[in-house]
């Protein structure tokens, strides 16, 4: 390993023209790269100096191969001096703040001293240009200030009156840096620049550095041609300029075309070094694609800092679409074969795994089979050579195996990989899971952790990154395992847990009181680690198990708590264990007494059950109560089947003619109301229009109507129908779904408001003008078995669009709302004094959420779960 | 209440008051032998001290997630409306994005606010409040007619309206031209008050002009001349047994002076200026209950403790910061992790100019560097020296 170095501070400063000249290791004149005969023309752009691209050759500088060279900067002696355009603003301040004679601060002493503070008062602020004012006399010299004016880019000029008219005098970048040469050192601290590394001189430029080839290598595209990089483009425009520039000055010619040539150089140079400055025409390429230059490099989403910097890419990785598997553990994944015998972990040689690391050369790169013993890709020798295993030299290689060599070994069941779905917004995005080989070719996960990375199967594609270091791993068991994340920073409550039909199934095993003959139970509980089954009930049918007994059998023995089931329904006063809906739970020394087990008790987010697990048992057993859990339920919903269709939304001619009244009577209610309108008799609310008041009214008695259709339907379909089960159990969907399938769609809306839009006072032309009628402005009569007519379709996809506008909006919004806190907050920790400081040692806060609890740790933000500790003690409902 | 052996225990423990009260409300009337009790005390104080926080996390980092991670599930929807039919207030998203920007002024201003008991029972003293809080215009008070043929607008003012309002004739008509010169800022009018027909007359200066009398009568109009400038409209509600005033439009300044407002619990949810009026640590409570209460109205659970640690991060300075660029984001010490977030240039270019050193203590700093960031396991530095034979 090499030695844990740190880099102390990274410091900032200008490059002086000297420094430049003394970095660089060829001055370079020739706008050419290179000759007929493809080699770089010496003092070229791609000197050989500079650092060389091609393989083969070696770099004149350091004498070192392509892949070793890190490349050296040249230089380009510019004809006249260029601005730096990245300091056209701080120029234009120093050119305002200081004499245009004596270079000094146009400020006396005790002006600058008011504005900066004194020595010891650090608290107060540089000098801006607006401490100083227009056109004033210079305090130390008894000069004539004159204005100063900038135009975009990197034009400035003085503003001089002469014969009682305002002349423009244009000042060259020559004489700008004559003058930013004479504002003296001291003068330039209470302005914010540090003299020592940057005199305000340097960013006008007289000589620019050359960046290595390296930097900017070419490519050698398919038909042979090489094709430069934009930076390379751009320098040779710079370097064409200056060397026509150099020799139309040296030939002594006109003033006029000097001046041209000045401004084109400036031109090349201010691209070269942004192609994005605001009154400045990009410089493009042949194509018509403006040139990626130096700050495009840097800026922006895929630019150096963001998108190569704080993002790196990574080997020992790999990507595949999901699937899900019940019968696989919650800190399992399922991983292809193809996948497992590419992707490696490496493993040194020792004398105690050498005979070990010996088979596993042996065995090779292909596992033929999912059972089959891992082998190994590659053996690094101790000089860091990589031998590639192949079907020839297994034999050989394993042979020449001892201490010192590493073998990169395949990864097999029981390794510890990290799972990753994008987009990563919170820690659960990234789990440690462990390694089970399967056939097939994508990975398979239990459907139970699909919530922490809100992930399904509809194509979904997940990241499976390998730790390669024995820290990596043992952080990744010890810190990110799925065990340790079931409960969510968020609101301290677990977050992994039943879905769906794990929901669904539990539901219907245990709600109620059913009966179980042996081959049921046995085929329930096949899957989880149980020794013996409880004793039988002795029935007229003979001795069978209840369902509470079958569910009995995975929760731990002395569990103890009483609940409410997600289907109770907060009744006035509670029934207890003769709830109507058996939804009164209640669980003595591990035992189900009484109630349904559902979506509060075992579901993600809120599961009670597991959440009790946790706190008295730990992260571990949790882990295997869902295991045991998804296989009990899923078994448990085959065992009767469900299913869901057509007929499943049928009701009878009594309902569906409860529900043609109830539809009619609104009808006839919203006409009636607009009757009130239109004879002017409606009473407008305090606040409200007219006209509001009655969308608001009409809204109302529409939304009532759609309920009571589902309160129709919902009379008719019992827990028969799987719909209805689901709703109940809270698995997926709603009543509300239940009701526009069968029922009545109900109010589409846009923006909260009945659809308005559409053609002149109407919203389509199969209505009257103004007419403002339920059915004219998107109430949709029918239900979706029903079939809508051609006017609910359009209304439909009106309010369906929205939904759609409406998420994509959210998910960059709430992007970038999420990037900005991130940046703002990442670098606080809780010190080991209690405080959280940022990195810096700046204190936020005195105690961590002024009780020093952790989130995570915290019962739903409570310390201490008290209701829990008290009903487990005294096995009561508190 | 605990028998006094249990409440003495309780008392003297080293638990946070909420679990002590815990315990006292759940084992309240309990007939519970010593052994149960002392099993419930010591686990409880057990799981106290196992639920402290531990050194070096990041909290920072699970604040963020805690509350970007559900923006993805919140409604896009601005208008909705909250309890009170009548007010339109901003939710979800947009809401939150607008705490969290720390504007100067919300989109959708309003306050609650409370009265004092005398005026919380009684519904017409509450009314009473309220009309001295919303802002009326003049022309709600009496007719206001524009005479052409003498250039000039003549306001009857209705001596009714003016006692249902509890507002004598006098005031006004001593308000209304002095409101128009100062808030509305125009001053080319004389006037003149007829106390006994509570009648004022306004003339334009420039008596030639018929677009300035008609100018001058549209300030007339709308001058406010009852109530405070920036409420809009006030709706009294009873709510637990008490009358409630909801504002649209936002002043707490002025709101506070109004006798019968109770100062104590009346609320704005404008945040920048409960800093400027309460000061800091108002707004960082302001901040949370904002913050809080939009999450909570969408129905997201997210623990306090990460609201807490983002509103004091924002108010660290004294003054309440943006998250972001204009904010603490832009503020930071480090020069590379403000080049990584947003304006990487300029950044850069001011950093060469003031000779910035970055001392590498940050998160993104160390990742650009490539070394291991400061938190967590990275924070530790405990190396294990091998003992000398």
């Amino acid at each position: 390993m090499p030695s844990p170095k740190r880099i102390g501070k990274i410091e900032f400063g200008l490059l002086s023209p000297k420094e430049i000249r003394e970095m660089s290791v060829r001055k370079i004149i020739w706008a050419d790269t290179y000759d007929d005969d493809g080699f770089p023309y010496p003092q070229g752009l791609m000197d050989l100096n500079l650092g060389v691209i091609d393989p083969g050759l070696r770099c004149k500088t350091c004498d070192q191969k392509a892949s070793e060279c890190p490349g050296h900067f040249g230089h380009i002696e510019l004809a006249k001096p260029v601005i730096h355009v990245g300091y056209t603003r701080l120029i234009r301040k120093l050119l305002r703040v200081t004499c245009r004679s004596c270079g000094r601060v146009l400020l006396s002493p005790d002006e600058v001293e008011k504005v900066i503070g004194t020595e010891d008062d650090l608290t107060g602020d540089q000098i801006s240009e607006k401490d100083v004012k227009k056109e004033r006399v210079c305090p130390h010299c008894g000069a004539q200030q004159l204005k100063i004016n900038f135009e975009k880019p990197t034009t400035f000029s003085e503003v001089m009156v002469e014969d009682g008219r305002k002349v423009e005098h244009k000042l060259t970048a020559a004489d700008i840096r004559a003058r930013l040469e004479k504002i003296p050192d001291e003068d330039l601290v209470p302005l914010g620049i540090n003299p020592k590394v940057a005199r305000p001189e340097w960013t006008v430029l007289t000589v620019l550095p050359v960046p290595p080839v390296t930097m900017r290598p070419s490519i050698i595209l398919e038909n042979g041609q090489r094709s430069e990089d934009d930076l390379t483009h751009k320098l040779v425009d710079i370097i064409r300029i200056n060397q026509r520039f150099k020799e139309n000055q040296d030939a002594g010619a006109p003033q006029l075309i000097i001046e041209d040539l000045w401004e084109l150089l400036q031109y090349h140079v201010t691209t070269y070094l942004d192609n994005e400055v605001a009154g400045c025409p990009p410089a493009r390429h042949r194509s018509g694609r403006p040139l990626k230059t130096l700050s495009q490099r840097l800026k922006g989403k895929d630019g150096r800092f963001r998108g190569s910097l704080s993002g790196k890419r990574v080997n020992f990785s790999s990507r595949t679409v999901i699937s899900p598997d019940p019968n696989i553990s919650v800190t399992e994944v399922g991983i292809p074969r193809a996948v497992a015998n590419e992707m490696t972990i490496p493993v040194r040689v020792t004398p105690y795994n050498i005979e070990e690391l010996k088979q596993i050369v042996r065995t090779g790169p292909v596992r033929a089979k999912v059972g089959d013993p891992c082998g190994a890709n590659y053996v690094i020798r101790p000089d860091n050579r990589r031998l590639r295993l192949g079907a020839d030299n297994l034999e050989t290689v394993a042979d020449m195996i001892e201490p010192g060599y590493t073998v990169e070994r395949q990864i097999r069941d029981g390794d510890v990989i990290l799972f990753n779905r994008q987009p990563s917004l919170h820690r659960m995005s990234i789990m440690a899971h462990r390694v089970k080989v399967m056939e097939g070719r994508t990975f398979r996960l239990n459907p139970a952790v699909c919530p922490p990375y809100n992930a399904d199967f509809d194509g979904d594609e997940m990241n499976l990154h390998i730790p390669q270091t024995e820290e990596a791993r043992a952080e990744a068991q010890i810190l990110i395992s799925v065990e340790e994340n079931i409960l969510s920073p968020r609101f301290g409550g677990p977050i992994i847990g039943g879905i769906h039909d794990h929901v669904s199934g539990i539901f219907m095993l245990t709600h109620g009181l059913r009966h179980f003959t042996k081959e049921e139970v046995l085929y329930l509980l096949r899957f989880t680690d149980i020794e013996h089954l409880p004793k039988p009930v002795k029935t007229e049918a003979g001795e069978l198990w209840t369902n509470k007994q079958v569910f009995s059998q995975i929760l731990p023995s002395e569990l103890n708590m009483v609940f409410h089931a997600s289907s109770c329904q907060n009744c006035q006063t509670c029934k207890k264990e003769l709830c109507d809906r058996d939804a009164y739970v209640r669980i003595i020394d591990g035992k189900l007494e009484a109630g349904t087990i559902d979506k509060k008790a075992i579901g993600a987010f809120d599961g009670q059950i597991v959440n009790r697990i946790i706190r008295q048992y730990g992260m571990r057993r949790a882990a295997d109560f869902i295991d045991d859990l998804t296989k009990l339920s899923i078994r448990a919903i085959m065992l009767d089947g469900f299913s869901f269709g057509i007929d499943d939304e049928d009701l009878s001619k009594t309902e569906y003619g409860q529900i043609d009244d109830v539809l009619n009577n609104a009808a006839l209610d919203v006409e009636r109301r607009i009757k009130i309108y239109e004879d002017g008799q409606l009473e407008p609310m305090p606040g409200r229009t007219v006209e509001e008041t009655l969308e608001m009214q009409i809204m109302q008695v529409l939304g009532k109507a759609r309920d009571q259709t589902g309160q129709i339907a919902g009379r008719h379909l019992g827990l028969t129908n799987s719909a209805v089960v689901m709703a109940v159990s809270g698995a997926r969907g709603s009543m509300l779904n239940l009701t526009q399938m069968a029922g009545c769609i109900g109010q589409q809306s846009v923006r909260g408001e009945r659809i308005v839009r559409g053609y002149d006072d109407r919203t389509l032309p199969h209505f009257r003008k103004g007419d403002r009628g339920s059915d004219a402005h998107g109430f949709i009569k029918h239900s979706y078995k029903g079939g809508l007519n051609p006017t609910e379709f359009f209304f439909h996809a009106i309010g369906g669009r929205e939904g759609l506008v409406d998420t994509a909006v959210r998910t960059s919004q709430s992007g970038y709302l999420q990037r900005r806190m991130i940046n703002a907050l990442q670098d606080l920790k809780v010190a080991y004094d209690g405080t959280v400081r940022t990195t810096g040692g700046r204190i936020i806060q005195f105690r961590y959420g002024e009780d020093g609890t952790d989130p995570t740790k915290s019962a739903f933000g409570d310390p201490v779960d008290v209701k829990g500790i008290v009903e487990a003690i005294l096995k009561e409902e508190v | 209440m605990l028998a006094p052996k249990f409440e003495k225990k309780v008392a003297a423990a080293d638990l946070p008051e909420k679990t002590k009260d815990q315990l006292r409300t759940f084992l309240d009337g309990r007939d519970i032998s010593d052994d149960k009790f002392n099993q419930i005390f010591d686990r409880v104080v057990r799981e106290y001290q196992s639920t402290r926080i531990e050194a070096c996390e990041a909290v920072g980092i699970i604040a963020a997630q805690s509350i970007g991670e559900p923006g993805t599930q919140m409604t896009m929807r601005t208008f909705h409306y909250a309890g009170v039919a009548e007010i339109n207030v901003t939710l979800g998203l947009p809401r939150l994005i607008e705490i969290m920007d720390a504007r100067k002024e919300p989109s959708t201003p309003t306050m609650t606010i409370y009265l004092e008991p005398e005026f919380a029972n009684d519904r017409d003293k509450a009314r009473e409040v309220s009309w001295k809080i919303e802002a009326a215009p003049l022309h709600e008070f009496g007719d206001i007619t524009t005479d052409i043929e003498n250039m000039q607008v003549v306001v009857s003012i209705n001596v009714k309206v003016c006692e249902k309002r509890k507002i004598p004739p006098g005031e006004i008509m001593e308000n209304a031209p002095k409101k128009i010169r100062d808030k509305r800022h125009y001053r080319d009018f004389e006037h003149e008050i007829d106390e006994e027909n509570a009648r004022i007359t306004f003339t334009p200066k420039d008596p030639e002009s018929y677009q300035n009398l008609f100018q001058l009568a549209e300030h007339v109009r709308n001058v406010i001349v009852q109530g405070i400038d920036d409420i809009e409209r006030v709706v009294v509600r009873k709510e637990t047994g008490e009358y409630i005033l909801y504002t649209e439009g936002s002043n707490l300044k002025d709101v506070f002076d109004v006798t019968g407002v109770d100062t104590t619990r009346t609320r704005t949810n404008n945040i920048s200026e409960i800093a400027s009026v309460l000061g800091v640590e108002a707004a960082r409570n302001a901040i949370i209950f904002e913050a809080l209460s939009t999450l909570g109205e969408q129905g997201i659970l997210v623990d306090v403790r990460h609201i807490m640690l983002v509103a004091d991060m924002m108010c660290m300075d004294g003054e309440v910061k943006q998250i972001g660029r204009h904010g603490i984001a832009g503020e930071k010490e480090s020069v590379l992790s403000r080049a990584a977030f947003e304006v990487t240039v300029n950044h850069l270019l001011d950093a060469a100019m003031a000779n910035e050193t970055d001392e590498l203590s940050g998160v993104t700093e160390n990742v650009i560097v490539g070394q291991p960031i400061q938190l967590g396991t990275g924070d530790v530095k405990l190396i294990a020296v091998k003992p000398k034979n």
